[in-house]
């Protein structure tokens, strides 16, 4: 095993893990062994942490990571003892900057920090001479902000229906709650498709993933990673979540994206990323290391002589000509559309 | 509301009766003097044989009606500014006429001027009844256009666009290989031409080459060319001389040459400085298209320049309205310029890692600012400089960098394939960039950014966004840019190798040396420009976005 620590992202995800395994075992205890650092804003008679608030809202098993951070700086704004906007919006920044720093390898949770900064200061709000009337406003749009993203995944479940047609084979790559949300909607509008999986070494996502689909008696395959090539004549589309959307317009998500989408191009079949706006982000990776890292734990079952490295990055970046479309609560966007709206945003 | 616009529609009439030759003078100054490509468009008209010439060119038919169409636009919207501005209405009646006026009086300035002058007044006067009428229908229009405000912003909104689309539209209309329209083009310029030698045959509808031999010419008429400012000028004779290249630099000159120009300007008698102005400006860009054809971010900044002279207001006095362009013209340069490719190279340089190979070609001051910045950041990085004859401006980039301490590589563009191999990041600037994502940079551009695709090294492409430009171009044909063919002929150094010398008299033999090329936007990675780190695909939003602010800032 490596020495490395991994990162808190990979930990999140592995609280959340289905399936009781040793492996499971072992990283719970190592979960709670490296506990997150605490960071406390206010030295009050009852302190207010937006670290707390983040783990509070964190816990709930349907909020995804980004709307947690929403969420937990919109109750900054509402603790906030400030006497004027600009104390008030210090106060956001460094909250802000403190909940990025929690995860400096997560994207989703950087981008929905800027977006969210993005979004309440750019109000007329800050032309207010009344600082309560302009701080309720800011609250407003911070509720309304949440509200958003927190229905983004119900959006796209609807605006995908169009593509699942009865009698379809779709592959499955990550754990995605999008995808997982699309594929219950179709299923609850009776349509007939059956549904590959792929293992998802190390972590089993596909093993949670098929546990969920066979649930809503969606027929499954479960098939191990290197048989994507094998099965991709059977396929007719693939679907994958991101966990990053980024400028060019490629996405970064789960180790395998990428090769899984270059088989996907060479054999003529779509690519669909289900994936919210929030996680929109201002980065242009060139090529595969061109990104921080996420490192984690790679377990072979057998002990790794010492002298052999092991390649622990959790994801890969893939370009934008080998995806089709990309599923968010903008709409259906081709990949050159993300740019657009990244500049539309910030700039 | 409408009482008072009652008044003053009824005032105009008695303004215009009694002061009729002295608005049409000041009509004439109120506009802007197009570039001496766009002097031949109204002549077919009134010829009957430029009629057969605009009938049997193939591109003629389809560009007339547009023609027309755009002065009609103009007109409109010129007129709608009367309605907002009351006082300005008699200047600004009978844009036709008014046109072609200020064509006449920009081509003679002697006596023979008046005479031409007098002959056609009789036919301007005729004229004169469709103009009113036009004016009236378009007064009534007025009318509720300004009782809602909302709009009025809305006109006040596309204006800006409006007039991008107009003064763009002139440029590529002047075919070269047109001669009834290239004569009229050589009536109205400053200096003699000479006919140019054996052209090449596809590339006879462009600029053909011949600043290069005007040079002498050009020094021994400084005194007597009195129409042209000194400073403006001498960075005319610079161009010619090859002396100031690159766009950035060739911008920043042309910058500097106006605001010389506006500091020593003097308003004549009985004219508005608006309107005179921005005809004075005309003139010395015409100056610098015939020293040396513009760059496409030297035509931004000229557009730039006229729209701030535009918005200049009646109510400022001389003095105000030179420093208040002079400023304008320094925060462009600041902002547009310097300050963008300090942006540029902080976010390249996120992009350089220690170990890397980056390969550049030919010289690009953003380049090489970005690549002396991560040297001093403590990057670790090898330079591959690829360059080209006849130029070899990779050269001079490769004694700075390594009088810098830089590790270089330097190849010629026949090596790039070999090369490439051990390269990680390719970083070339660009003249312009264009709304379909084509790079249009120094000939070979295109060649390097294509091998690197084939090896699958990512092309980053570093421009400043000033030098986007909404136009759309396929390939380097339609337009580009002519050097002096003797430069292939000559081997710098090897005076004995003198094989072509005498080319010039070889029917069979014509030298072709291009300027500039297309690069298509399927082998460029990323555009770094001064707004971040585009996709090719992102050109248009930029453009549309921030063209409009880039006008109006």
């Amino acid at each position: 095993m490596e020495n490395q620590k991994a990162s808190a992202y990979y930990e999140n995800r592995a609280v959340q893990f289905g399936v009781v395994s040793t492996d499971w075992l072992a990283q719970a205890q190592s979960a709670t062994v490296h506990s997150p650092p605490h960071n406390n804003d206010d030295d009050e008679e009852i302190p207010f942490s937006v670290i707390s608030e983040f783990d509070r809202w964190r816990k709930h098993p349907d909020l995804a990571e980004a709307v947690a951070a929403i969420r937990a700086l919109a109750a900054v704004i509402r603790s906030s003892k400030a006497s004027t906007m600009m104390q008030l919006e210090i106060q956001l920044k460094n909250a802000s900057d403190t909940l990025k720093c929690w995860d400096t390898t997560s994207i989703s949770l950087t981008a929905a920090c800027d977006l969210f900064m993005r979004y309440v200061t750019r109000t007329s709000a800050l032309e207010y001479e009344d600082f309560n009337s302009a701080k309720s406003r800011l609250l407003e749009r911070a509720e309304k902000f949440g509200e958003i993203s927190f229905k983004a995944r119900k959006i796209i479940a609807m605006l995908s229906q169009d593509f699942i047609f009865d009698g379809c084979t779709i592959l499955v790559h990550g754990f995605s709650r999008v995808v997982l949300q699309i594929l219950k909607l179709a299923a609850q509008n009776n349509k007939l498709f059956r549904v590959f999986c792929t293992e998802g070494r190390p972590d089993r996502t596909g093993l949670r993933l098929s546990n969920e689909l066979a649930k809503l008696d969606v027929p499954v395959k479960l098939v191990i990673d290197s048989a994507v090539a094998y099965t991709m004549d059977e396929v007719d589309m693939v679907f994958v979540g991101a966990d990053g959307v980024v400028e060019s317009g490629g996405i970064i998500n789960m180790m395998g994206t990428y090769q899984i989408s270059l088989v996907a191009k060479s054999m003529s079949k779509p690519v669909y990323v289900a994936a919210e706006s929030y996680k929109f982000a201002r980065l242009y990776p060139l090529d595969q290391k061109d990104l921080a890292p996420a490192l984690r734990p790679v377990d072979f079952g057998v002990p790794i002589p010492s002298k052999v490295e092991v390649e622990c990055s959790a994801r890969d970046y893939t370009p934008p000509q080998y995806l089709t479309l990309l599923f968010t609560d903008l709409g259906v966007l081709t990949p050159s559309v993300v740019s657009d709206e990244l500049i539309q945003l910030y700039l | 509301m409408d009482a008072p616009r009652v008044s003053r529609a009824i005032g105009d009439p008695k303004i215009r009766r009694v002061g009729f030759f002295a608005s049409d003078s000041s009509a004439t100054d109120s506009l802007m003097i197009p570039s001496p490509r766009h002097r031949s468009i109204p002549v077919p008209p009134t010829h009957p044989s430029g009629d057969r010439h605009v009938a049997s060119g193939s591109y003629d038919p389809t560009e007339y009606p547009k023609l027309a169409t755009g002065i009609e636009k103009r007109g409109e919207e010129e007129e709608e500014k009367e309605v907002l501005q009351s006082s300005l209405k008699p200047l600004k009646a009978k844009t036709t006429k008014a046109e072609r006026r200020a064509l006449q009086e920009a081509q003679r300035a002697a006596k023979a001027a008046s005479k031409d002058e007098g002959s056609k007044a009789v036919a301007e006067s005729g004229r004169g009844t469709p103009g009113k009428s036009t004016k009236q229908s378009s007064q009534k229009k007025g009318g509720p256009s300004c009782v809602s405000p909302v709009a009025t912003d809305k006109n006040a909104g596309n204006r800006p666009l409006d007039k991008d689309r107009k003064m763009d539209a002139p440029s590529p209309r002047m075919q070269f290989d047109d001669k009834s329209r290239l004569e009229k083009a050589r009536r109205c310029a400053v200096v003699n031409p000479t006919e140019s030698r054996n052209k090449v045959e596809l590339f006879q509808h462009l600029p053909q080459y011949e600043y290069g031999t005007q040079l002498p010419n050009l020094e021994s008429k400084f005194f007597q060319i009195g129409s042209v400012h000194p400073a403006v000028f001498e960075v005319g004779l610079r161009y010619s001389a090859g002396d100031i290249s690159g766009g950035n630099a060739r911008c920043i000159a042309m910058l500097r040459a106006f605001q010389d120009a506006i500091r020593d300007y003097c308003t004549p008698h009985e004219k508005v400085l608006v309107r005179d102005l921005a005809s004075k400006i005309s003139s010395y860009v015409s100056f610098f298209t015939e020293c040396r054809p513009l760059s496409m971010s030297m035509g931004n900044a000229i557009r730039f320049v006229k729209s701030r002279i535009v918005n200049l207001t009646l109510n400022h006095s001389e003095f105000e309205a030179k420093t208040t362009l002079c400023s304008d013209i320094d925060r462009f340069i600041n902002e547009k310029i310097i300050l963008a490719d300090k942006v540029i190279v902080r976010h390249a340089f996120t992009k350089v890692k220690d170990g890397d190979v980056l390969l550049t070609y030919g010289l690009s001051c953003v380049v090489e600012m970005i690549l002396l910045y991560a040297y001093e950041q403590g990057k670790k990085f090898r330079v591959v400089v690829v360059d080209s004859r006849p130029r070899l401006e990779g050269q001079a980039l490769l004694r700075r960098l390594v009088a810098k301490g830089l590790s270089c590589t330097y190849t010629h563009i026949n090596a790039v394939s070999y090369i490439m191999h051990e390269v990680t990041r390719v970083l070339l600037g660009a003249s312009a960039v264009l709304s379909n994502g084509t790079v249009y940079s120094r000939v070979g551009t295109s060649c390097v950014a294509m091998v690197a695709h084939a090896f699958h090294v990512p092309v980053l492409i570093c421009c400043e966004a000033y030098k986007f430009h909404e136009r759309v171009q396929l390939d380097s044909i339609c337009s580009n840019e002519l050097g002096d063919p003797d430069a292939i002929a000559r081997v710098p150094g090897r005076m004995d190798v003198s094989y072509l010398s005498n080319w010039a008299s070889e029917d069979n033999l014509r030298l072709l040396n291009l300027m500039y090329d297309a690069t298509p936007s399927d082998y460029v990675s990323v555009i770094v420009t001064d707004y971040g780190m585009l996709p090719p695909t992102s050109v248009p939003v930029i453009v549309r976005e921030y063209g409009r602010e880039h006008l109006l800032m």
